[in-house]
């Protein structure tokens, strides 16, 4: 950990962290925090999705999972068992985690589009299964009272608490994408997402490995997701299991730069503006969906690399500096 | 001298063809042992099967005195043996420097990333490609790529070596530098045991030589007694019975 905080990257994206986090604050502007806590939640999705498609090479369709059972659990926790926000999603984390890595040891035997395919298979089975699950309201769902947000001093101010530490996960996210990048793990990860035959005669333990960052790419989603519904208020499955959010995750991905540090916040902040701007017309409901489309093919064929693999290709030396 | 490996029966069936079809042999400590043979006689089969990318039907391979017979490759490299392939298999997108660190990290010793780092480095020097370290691997040329593979392999700081096939491809001055390499790699205290078809490193470099033909042992020896072995003859160029 030392040796990561002594080069300038985790120190910029601290920075332009504190920026997120204070700059509505300190405004007062709720409409401008709206927009950026959406715009974090893409982060936080985007970044650790990056750890299982950018770095060992699984494309995880179905990654929406952890984000709707992050809020289920931590949402029942907070309505039947009167537990305090913060605790509800740590613990939903660390629940969802624990899950991932027994369903990865399994999934993860599958390689390729047979894997991509279970992934969604998996989404598809838990909506399932909450929907008919009575504890959690069923297809109804979970809503919360507003004596909820008492604890917080009333919803109003737990809007700005859940934000902040909405922005505190994003920076998590990002400090630990890089700090497995430059480990022995992250290492290990590359190396099977490169080529995973070689990998494991090179002693890679491969099926432990993916696991784990199967298991570790869904702790701070679901911290994000018991925060996010927290915060609406209610959940229900077609809107905590919705596979087109998984999807657009994937293009967020893509579009600023798999395998980089940087490039897939940057593409969910630059996909959450565009779907913003979208949304101001009535007329292009759901519109986001064809250009996301567009944009995914687009980059598939000409820019590989994404918008980050492309500024590492012209100016190298910048990823000296930012990863 | 004390045994390292040693491999007792083994069998592999792929359909109806009979790979390998009751091999033994065995490999003593700081030898270097050439396995040679026709196409298709199961050399390549025999180095999965020692490795772990595939499980005998029969038999066993025991190594360093501990049973590894149908252990999953990375187990395998951990415990010392480690493996350049035929066909290259670098990481592409990485770097060469990370390449080597793979191996180093991965291998025997089970290395932190700082002191993978320092071998890697030293490994790659010694193999030629200390000037290439910051290329991805995918920008080596052939003779580079065959490099690297021997480079990561040794990396691992293993006690066996398989080569498979590292001479092929290259031109008459790769393949010397690349036999100087080799011998270099077995006074440095390694043990190899490597598939290849060129006769004359082969028989310069082998303690020892074992010939399979059609997934059976047909003879072994040292090089003299192969040589002028004549099912070894037969094997190769028909039955010699036939040219008289």
């Amino acid at each position: 950990m030392k040796l990561v905080w002594r080069r300038p990257f985790p120190w910029i994206i601290t920075v332009v962290a504190l920026a997120f986090a204070l700059v509505p604050y300190v405004t007062n502007d709720v409409q401008l925090r709206e927009s950026l806590i959406l715009a974090a939640v893409y982060i936080v999705l985007a970044s650790n999705l990056n750890l299982m498609i950018g770095y060992a090479g699984y494309v995880n369709f179905g990654n929406i999972v952890f984000f709707g059972l992050g809020g289920y659990f931590c949402l029942f926790m907070v309505n039947a068992w009167r537990w305090n926000v913060l605790s509800a999603s740590l613990a939903s984390g660390v629940i969802v985690s624990a899950l991932a890595l027994l369903f990865g040891l399994g999934i993860l035997r599958l390689r390729g589009a047979f894997f991509a395919l279970a992934t969604i298979g998996v989404n598809a089975a838990i909506q399932q299964l909450v929907t008919n699950f009575e504890p959690w309201g069923g297809a109804t769902g979970i809503y919360l009272s507003l004596d909820a947000y008492g604890p917080l001093g009333g919803p109003r101010q737990a809007l700005w608490t859940v934000y902040l530490l909405v922005v505190a996960a994003t920076l998590a996210s990002l400090l630990s994408s890089y700090a497995i990048k430059r480990s022995k793990f992250g290492l290990g990860l590359l190396a099977i997402g490169q080529n995973e035959s070689a990998a494991a005669v090179l002693g890679v333990p491969t099926p432990l490995y993916k696991a784990l960052a199967y298991s570790v790419s869904a702790f701070l989603p679901a911290v994000v997701g018991g925060l996010y519904f927290y915060k609406t208020g209610i959940i229900e499955p077609s809107g905590a299991f919705s596979l087109s959010l998984s999807i657009e995750a994937i293009v967020m991905v893509m579009l600023g730069g798999q395998g980089t540090v940087i490039g897939p916040a940057l593409g969910a902040f630059l996909y959450e503006e565009m779907r913003r701007f979208l949304l101001t017309a009535a007329a292009f409901s759901n519109f986001q969906l064809v250009i996301a489309g567009a944009l995914l093919l687009t980059i598939v064929l000409f820019v590989p690399g994404g918008l980050m693999g492309f500024v590492y290709r012209r100016w190298p030396r910048t990823q000296k500096a930012l990863e | 001298m004390t045994v390292l490996l040693e491999v007792t029966r083994l069998n592999k069936r792929f359909g109806g063809v009979q790979a390998v079809n009751d091999v033994s042999f065995a490999v003593d400590e700081g030898q270097i042992i050439g396995l040679i043979g026709p196409n298709g006689a199961g050399k390549s089969t025999v180095f999965n099967l020692i490795n772990g990318i595939s499980e005998p039907d029969l038999g066993q391979v025991v190594f360093g005195g501990r049973d590894i017979t149908g252990r999953p490759a990375y187990r395998i490299a951990r415990a010392g043996l480690a493996r350049a392939h035929q066909i290259v298999q670098p990481l592409h997108g990485l770097s060469v420097l990370d390449n080597c660190v793979v191996g180093a990290c991965f291998g025997r010793e089970n290395l932190a990333l700082p002191q993978a780092q320092e071998i890697a480095r030293e490994v790659a020097d010694r193999l030629g490609l200390g000037d290439r370290l910051e290329l991805p691997a995918s920008a080596l040329t052939t003779a580079g790529k065959k490099r690297l593979e021997l480079a990561r392999a040794l990396a691992a700081r293993p006690r066996l070596l398989l080569l498979d096939e590292v001479l092929a491809g290259l031109n008459p001055t790769e393949t010397d530098r690349m036999i100087e390499t080799v011998q270099r790699i077995r006074a440095s205290g390694v043990t190899i045991l490597m598939i290849e078809h060129i006769m004359r490193a082969v028989m310069s470099l082998s303690d020892r030589i074992i010939v399979l033909n059609l997934g059976s042992k047909l003879a072994e020896g040292s090089p003299q007694q192969i040589a002028n072995d004549p099912t070894v003859i037969a094997a190769y160029l028909g039955d010699s019975k036939l040219i008289h």
